[in-house]
């Protein structure tokens, strides 16, 4: 067992638990700051300090165990700013990026978001490549992010990274990367009804004939 | 922990490559019915009461199907409708969220009303990819063979040809969207291999592909002309004239209050039923998966297809166990991940479809091949590093980041150690029984996504789940807006909810002596629980 404080209250708790495991087994109801218990909703972002250490931490709370003198709290949601736009509308997204985050570059360099992110995301260096217009590198840096807004709470300028990361790497699919050409080709066939008189003579067979069709690999 | 995770590893024994024998069609109908869950006879129970009557189900989705409403009788509607809308959408995973976008889309008043927040869903955590028939020597056609093969002929012919004649342009729109799915050399989206299929197939973002779209959506239903309620799961439908559906009785969990909403077309679009732990297995599923879509539709009457039908993915994480459940994704023993048994052995052919590779699982672990956790449990080594062996170092590092982040967390690095899986419960095959256009036996209730069912027969191939939500979410969405269109007006009068008390006198009648559990249960309970 092992000694943690919860919301600021003393527990014993098994060794090996996550901090929401430790939360059921103290009796807490979880419902804000549970969602897909696997690391990649974001809803568990948690604060938590170690006894002895004067660092404060932040954690996903499904994806991490207790441990000694751990003292944690949810911090069930984060309130944000978010841009309201349609990526479909968007005309030149890298200058439109500072109508609708003009603080994205207001960024001061101290580094605390890339530090606090659970997922270990140079989110500081997202922000300047997404200033200076670079959303592929956006795209490829961000791509792990769970949109968990742990970086919201440390920055000094204000921003939310994880927002202005989701409108970089949306812009670069949307407006950048050109259409794929195997999906372009599919749609032409199917638009031009290539497909359709065998969809239909499948649909039209007995539940046998189907079978017997369908059972010798093409 | 560290120290658990390296004595554990001490142990692992040297990986033998040569392949498995092959398995004839019969082989894998023996393998079948001697252990998979769905074709055991422990743990079942048979349906007394309601549409499927006689249906024989795992034991805790009896439970809920055969359960008293959480709204006590004498049951009464309040004066007023708290909500007065064209369309209610139950559930704000990936198929509620396309329905809402395209019923925004043609004017009318959407309520999307979810458990948690809006994207908290089975949606969010798929990992591995979409399936759509892309290739050169691929088509919509061989994507219907494939799907009815696998789904053993149980799947319903007219939803099928939908999916696969609609994917292709349901793909185009997530591509508008800004979704970013990988690509290949010339720009194509990237073709993947997944089991049970005859050709690459899937489509994927990294092993983030549900992270992926789900933050992109929510993003915009958040923006969309959508009136969005979190944390206020449906309990009941409600019943209009002539048996149709009418709306909703939303519970809100912050307040505790009942929220009642009137609307000329409910979609339900409430997901699985991974939380149930049905046979006690670990499941793949987020928090709220407890079949309450399954529940609330069949107390009105409508009946559900292979209820008795699960999806039991072969691979889920068995230690550390702290993990235990979570899913590695079946993309990668298309590329070529090997599996191995105690004794260092492959036992199956990794890309036999789910319920078979699953059934090979258990029966190694039964008959004594499987290998110990520290806790008792017994599982077999997924082993990631072939993959890096046969297309060159670093390719899991690239392709699956998520699994090597997550698995790190916890001390085992997979492109150096095999993981310990089990399989873990991941799909409700089966569900509500819908047509093409998403329609019930109940007027204005629509289902789409996995609270419904037929789609898939009785065995789900991988990436057609994702497809689904798009093809039928869509449907859902334009399919109520052009009925909400039509409906002629009725009155807040004319609803009730006498629909439970018919079902509860079935239920008194055919269980006299006992008191049935509450349903829908909304969340697992595991609290104050050891482990």
């Amino acid at each position: 067992m092992v000694r943690v404080s919860i919301n600021g209250r003393e527990y014993s708790v098994h060794q090996g638990s996550t901090m929401v495991q430790a939360m059921w087994y103290t009796g807490h109801e979880v419902i804000h700051g549970v969602g897909c218990l696997g690391g990649v909703c974001g809803a568990c972002a948690t604060v938590y300090r170690i006894e002895g250490d004067f660092r404060l931490r932040n954690a996903l709370a499904c994806q991490t165990l207790v441990s000694e003198g751990m003292s944690f709290s949810m911090l069930d949601s984060y309130p944000i700013q978010r841009a309201h736009y349609d990526v479909a509308a968007l005309t030149d997204p890298k200058e439109e990026l500072f109508n609708y985050y003009p603080e994205s570059a207001t960024c001061r360099n101290c580094n605390a978001c890339t530090e606090v992110c659970p997922q270990g995301i140079d989110v500081r260096d997202s922000v300047w490549r997404a200033n200076f217009g670079d959303f592929k590198a956006v795209a490829d840096m961000t791509f792990s992010c769970v949109m968990c807004g742990l970086c919201v709470s440390r920055c000094i300028a204000e921003m939310a990274p994880h927002e202005i990361a989701l409108y970089a790497r949306r812009s670069y699919g949307a407006k950048e990367l050109p259409f794929p050409p195997n999906l372009r080709h599919r749609l032409d066939e199917i638009h031009s009804g290539t497909f359709t008189g065998d969809l239909k003579r499948l649909e039209s067979l007995s539940p046998d004939e189907l079978k017997k069709e369908c059972e010798v690999r093409s | 922990m560290a120290d658990l995770v390296e004595s554990f590893y001490a142990n692992t024994p040297a990986f033998d490559d040569s392949p498995p024998s092959s398995l004839s069609p019969e082989d894998r109908s023996r393998l079948l019915s001697s252990y998979y869950p769905d074709y055991r006879p422990e743990g079942k129970a048979t349906l007394k009461v309601g549409p499927n009557k006689g249906t024989v189900v795992p034991q805790e989705l009896a439970d809920v199907l055969e359960s008293r409403s959480r709204l006590p009788s004498p049951r009464h509607l309040p004066d007023h409708p708290d909500h007065d809308v064209d369309i209610l959408i139950l559930g704000g995973g990936g198929a509620g969220i396309t329905a809402a976008l395209f019923a925004a889309k043609e004017g009318r008043s959407v309520l999307l009303a979810t458990k948690l927040r809006v994207g908290d869903s089975n949606t969010v955590m798929a990992e591995g990819g979409i399936q759509t028939a892309l290739g050169e020597d691929d088509s919509p056609v061989v994507h219907f063979r494939d799907t009815f093969r696998g789904g053993h002929g149980a799947n319903d012919p007219s939803l099928l040809s939908v999916l696969v004649s609609e994917g292709p342009e349901m793909i185009e729109w997530l591509v508008s969207r800004g979704i970013l799915f990988d690509r290949d050399p010339q720009g194509g989206l990237s073709l993947r291999k997944g089991g049970g299929t005859s050709k690459p197939r899937l489509i994927s973002a990294k092993d983030y592909t549900g992270l992926e779209l789900i933050r992109v959506l929510k993003e915009d239903v958040v923006n969309a002309p959508v009136e969005i309620l979190e944390f206020s799961p449906a309990i009941e439908l409600i019943a209009g004239p002539e048996g149709s559906c009418a709306g909703a009785v939303l519970y809100d969990l912050d307040s505790r209050r009942y929220i009642y909403v009137k609307a000329k077309s409910v979609i339900l679009a409430t997901g699985g039923a991974g939380r149930l732990h049905l046979a006690g297995f670990a499941t793949s599923n987020h928090f709220g998966a407890t079949a309450d879509g399954l529940t609330m539709a069949y107390r009105m009457g409508i009946p559900l297809v292979h209820p008795e039908s699960f999806q039991f993915h072969p691979t889920g994480v068995l230690f550390p166990s702290e993990m235990a459940g979570m899913l590695i994704t079946e993309a990668v023993r298309g590329a070529g991940a090997r599996m191995y048994n105690r004794l260092g052995k492959r036992f199956v052919n990794e890309l036999e479809t789910r319920d078979v590779v699953a059934s090979a699982i258990i029966r190694e672990c039964a008959e004594g091949r499987g290998v110990k956790t520290p806790q008792g449990a017994s599982g077999v080594y997924l082993d990631l590093v072939s993959i890096d062996r046969d297309s060159g170092e670093g390719t899991v590092e690239r392709r699956f980041p998520n699994i090597v982040k997550l698995m790190k967390r916890h001390h085992v690095d997979p492109t150096k150690k095999p993981i310990l899986v089990y399989p873990t419960l991941h799909y409700q095959n089966g569900g509500i029984r819908i047509d093409a256009r998403t329609r019930t036996t109940v007027s204005h209730l629509l289902v789409a996504g996995e609270a419904s069912g037929g789609l898939h027969g009785t065995n789900r191939l991988m990436g057609n789940s994702l497809l689904e939500l798009f093809v039928f979410g869509r449907r859902a969405g334009l399919e109520a807006a052009e009925q909400s269109l039509h409906r002629p007006a009725f009155s807040w009068k004319e609803t009730s909810l006498s629909h439970l008390d018919r079902f509860e006198k079935e239920l008194t009648s055919a269980f006299p002596a006992t008191e049935r559990p509450m349903a829908p249960v909304l969340f697992p309970d595991y609290r104050r629980k050891e482990s």
